[in-house]
């Protein structure tokens, strides 16, 4: 970036000072970058999703009108972002107070850390900053190329189906590195026959490989033989990959493809983790300002804006609250002990509500939490009972009859139920292709794992016909409308419904 | 320095712009964006420009969240709102709520409809200027002495020069001190226009019919606003007597008399005698009804109206004729019969909403 958003002096000096209670609380981040901007750059980078080098796109355009507008009426303002790279980039507003700016930092040197540490961004690409800028320039090669809207309608595409990856890909391995060398895929299809456990003995044959078992083991046999025939062998959640290799893509589509995939798998971490991290950001500004880097003069201002951040709203869930709150719950009880058997076990109220055990452990417990934890797993692990009612939490739903949204539950079960569900697999419908050859037509064929809410039935056709267009045959996905399984297929002339369960 | 966004900016822009236009006459038929405005602005919902993902449906999903009140309580919506919008009920219809410039609007219009550009008449002729106080200089006639600046400028002074005593508090301007308003002759807009509206209330007009005149108002204001800068609107309604109301009754009133439009175009006349000279104005009379008139001497005296005097003082007179189960539909025959050849006479039938779109294209394509 230019010289002129390197931070000037007096911001400097803060910078140094919190960085150095940052390191004192035992917080450990990469080196980080701050930068200052007027409010039109940062509206532009927030839109550009951090990157100041992103690909040209008029998706960016419209966030960016979003931003500016909500800029304008004062609706909305953009305090702080933050960039997974190593460096880390992180970006000031030019014209807040200092104390806004000393917050700001030290709730980004939260957020660094915990990229730095937490498991699920150990396989993004901390060069990032670099290879966004090298996706920018290809993508600009191929519309210098061949038009800026031919690459931009590719682009919309390819976007549509941005959210059909493997969530959980880089942390589980899904196939062997290697292509097994088969031997079956020489033409000669043999069937494989069942021999059972070896035996020397002739006479123990019937009592160590039963004639039952001997058939099992066949069935399996034959069943495994059948799934490498099929194609793909397991449901493959990657439609993205899998349209990668199997789909006619031309070379420069299958290269704007892969860097639409690309930055999918980049950020998707970041949405695996919204409440931990942006919790633990908050909760380590909280400390660091309010035990360090506070002045008596600035305490009103953080207060006001501190609290902002933390309000919360009839309809939607606050991140920085339920995290903050979630992160100083655990750091409590693992202080006074207020966790395991012994705990757990314990009937009575008054015993339980002044449980004091002495640990102090809850600093240690909460820096192991940041590393091994995701959203899913922290909210399963640690929302617990007391949690939810003290924190007020209720589920909330349309009511038809009364056309309006309205307070549904506040039974913790079905609170927690509820939040898991919204969080698991990054709050997306799981769909997978389970046949590229459906029918022996070369029809790509997805089923869509019905978990009780039903998909957005406009938007699926749209997402279908943008599929079809990548796989050129019809594509046909398999859903549950109002409890009854449908198949809509899109053939690249118009779209059919069908009943169909599974 | 530019911002690089901006371009990625400008291509949406384009793009909104695209699809606006495609959608233009449906907007037109339906009369969506209608309702939705500001002073400069104007909400569109585009269609289908956001990209479409496989997502779970909004309503089945619900969510989670914290803070007071009782199960079955409501909430003030995930938007704000209580959760009454209509979004998603046509197929395919992601919709995304788009601001666009009134202006932008017209031109859109304009080129959609291959409208021609408006000559404003009388430009040459309004040498009218107004003064407006613009700033302040330090010298000027007495009448027009700054008093709280000149003391301003004294005391600064003062100060400056130490002769200031904070105890004995006195400020004395001198010649230099003085201070005096300037001013700027502003020229008035040079073309002036007004819209006259008139609209047959009476019992054979319903609420359809009504509907289709906001909409070509709104449309007809658009496209005129473009071209004047001060657009004035005046609304007249009539059964068989004629009244000038606001806009708000002007659509919302239901009379059940019979019919004089004679009683309309008096009034107008009126109006346009008594405060828009033809020489100074563009003006435009609109007139909707049902085409239902009282009687034959009232359509003649109508006709006698146009033809002697509003015809030669305005820029263009439109005349639509809703379709209604009650009227007649005579008065346009005899209209089209009398005054159809004159030039700046637009008459048009507007069977439903689907005639809207090339109604205001016969309307506004007049170029006058």
């Amino acid at each position: 970036m230019n010289r002129h958003t390197q931070l000037p002096a007096h911001l400097h000096d803060i910078r140094n000072r919190v960085e150095g209670y940052a390191r004192e609380y035992g917080l450990d981040f990469f080196d980080t970058v701050f930068e200052v901007l007027g409010f039109d750059e940062i509206n532009m980078v927030a839109a550009y999703g951090g990157f100041p080098n992103r690909y040209p796109h008029w998706r960016f355009g419209m966030d960016y009108e979003r931003l500016s507008k909500g800029y304008e009426y004062g609706l909305s303002k953009i305090y702080e972002m933050v960039i997974n790279n190593d460096p880390s980039y992180a970006y000031l507003l030019e014209s807040n107070m200092d104390v806004d700016q000393k917050l700001v930092m030290a709730h980004v040197f939260g957020h660094v850390d915990f990229f730095k540490n937490n498991f699920m961004f150990r396989h993004t690409n901390r060069k990032m900053m670099d290879q966004m800028a090298n996706h920018a320039t290809r993508v600009r090669r191929y519309q210098d190329k061949l038009g800026v809207e031919a690459v931009e309608d590719f682009i919309d595409r390819c976007l549509s189906l941005e959210n059909l990856i493997d969530y959980q890909s880089p942390y589980v391995k899904r196939r062997p590195d290697r292509p097994r060398a088969r031997a079956s895929e020489e033409g000669k299809e043999e069937r494989p026959v069942a021999r059972g456990f070896k035996t020397d003995r002739e006479y123990m044959q019937s009592y160590i490989n039963p004639r039952e078992f001997i058939e099992a083991q066949q069935k399996k046999l034959d069943e495994e033989a059948a799934r490498k025939k099929k194609f793909p062998e397991r449901p493959e959640r990657d439609v993205l990959l899998f349209m990668l290799e199997k789909a006619p893509l031309e070379r420069w589509e299958h290269d704007v493809l892969s860097i639409a995939r690309e930055e999918a798998y980049y950020f998707a971490p970041q949405g695996q983790t919204k409440i931990m991290n942006e919790g633990w950001a908050t909760y380590w500004h909280s400390k660091i300002m309010t035990e360090r880097a506070l002045e008596a003069s600035e305490i009103i201002d953080y207060a006001d804006h501190h609290s902002g951040t933390l309000a919360t709203h009839p309809g939607q869930l606050n991140p920085y609250k339920v995290g903050v709150e979630l992160w100083r719950d655990i750091e409590d009880r693992w202080n006074k002990g207020r966790c395991g058997k012994e705990y757990d076990e314990c009937d009575s109220f008054v015993e339980r509500k002044h449980w004091d055990k002495r640990l102090g452990l809850g600093r240690e417990k909460i820096f192991e939490v940041r590393k091994h934890y995701n959203d899913v797993t922290f909210i399963d692990e640690f929302l617990t009972l007391e949690f939810c009612v003290q924190q007020k939490l209720f589920t909330f739903g349309y009511n038809e009859k009364h056309q309006r949204w309205e307070i549904m539950e506040r039974e913790f079960r079905k609170v927690k139920e509820k939040l898991l569900h919204m969080l698991t697999n990054f709050g997306q419908p799981s769909i997978a292709i389970e046949d590229g050859n459906y029918e022996n037509r070369g029809e790509l064929y997805l089923v869509h794992k019905h978990d009780g809410v039903d998909l957005k039935l406009d938007y699926a056709r749209d997402t279908l016909r943008n599929l079809q267009s990548l796989w050129r045959r019809p594509v046909n996905l398999h859903t549950k409308v109002e409890g009854r399984g449908t198949i809509f297929r899109y053939d690249g002339r118009e779209h059919a419904d069908r009943r169909a369960e599974l | 320095m530019s911002l690089k966004i901006k371009q990625d900016h400008a291509r949406f822009r384009d793009i909104v712009r695209g699809r606006i236009k495609r959608n233009l006459k449906k907007y037109i038929q339906k009369g969506e964006l209608v309702g939705k405005k500001g002073k400069d602005f104007i909400t569109i919902p585009v269609p289908t420009i956001d990209i479409p993902h496989f997502r779970f449906g909004e309503k089945s999903q619900g969510g989670v969240a914290q803070g007071a009140g009782n199960p079955g309580d409501p909430l003030s919506g995930p938007d704000g709102q209580a959760g009454s919008g209509q979004a998603g009920q046509g197929e395919g219809q992601h919709l995304l709520e788009v601001d666009v410039s009134l202006d932008e609007l017209a031109e859109i219009l304009g080129e959609e409809l291959a409208l021609p550009r408006i000559q404003p008449k009388g430009k040459d002729r309004i040498v009218t200027t107004r003064l407006k106080y613009t700033g302040i200089s330090p010298s000027g006639p007495e009448s027009l002495r700054h008093f709280k600046r000149t003391y301003k400028q004294a005391l600064r002074r003062q100060i400056a020069s130490g002769s200031y005593n904070h105890r004995r508090p006195m400020v004395v301007p001198v010649r230099e001190d003085r201070r005096y308003r300037t001013w700027k002759h502003v020229p008035l807009p040079e073309t002036n226009a007004v819209v006259i509206y008139m609209m047959d209330v009476s019992g054979s007009m319903g609420d359809e019919q009504k509907e289709i005149v906001r909409i070509e108002s709104f449309w007809i204001d658009t496209w005129l606003r473009k071209h004047y800068k001060g657009l004035e609107t005046r609304y007249i309604i009539h059964d068989a007597v004629a009244r000038e109301v606001d806009r708000d009754t002007f659509f919302h009133t239901r009379e059940s008399g019979g019919t004089m439009i004679s009683s309309a175009y008096k009034l107008a006349l009126e109006l346009i005698e008594g405060e828009y000279a033809p020489t100074s104005w563009n003006v435009y009379p609109f007139h909707f009804s049902d085409g239902d008139n009282w009687s034959a001497d009232d359509t003649r005296l109508c006709v006698d109206l146009l033809q002697e005097r509003i015809l030669p003082a305005v820029n263009l007179f439109c005349y639509g004729q809703v379709e209604s189960p009650y009227g007649s539909g005579q008065f346009i025959k005899d209209l089209k019969e009398a005054v159809g050849a004159r030039e700046n006479v637009s008459l048009s039938e507007i069977a439903d909403k689907d005639a809207i779109y090339p109604s205001i294209k016969q309307f506004l394509g007049t170029g006058k």
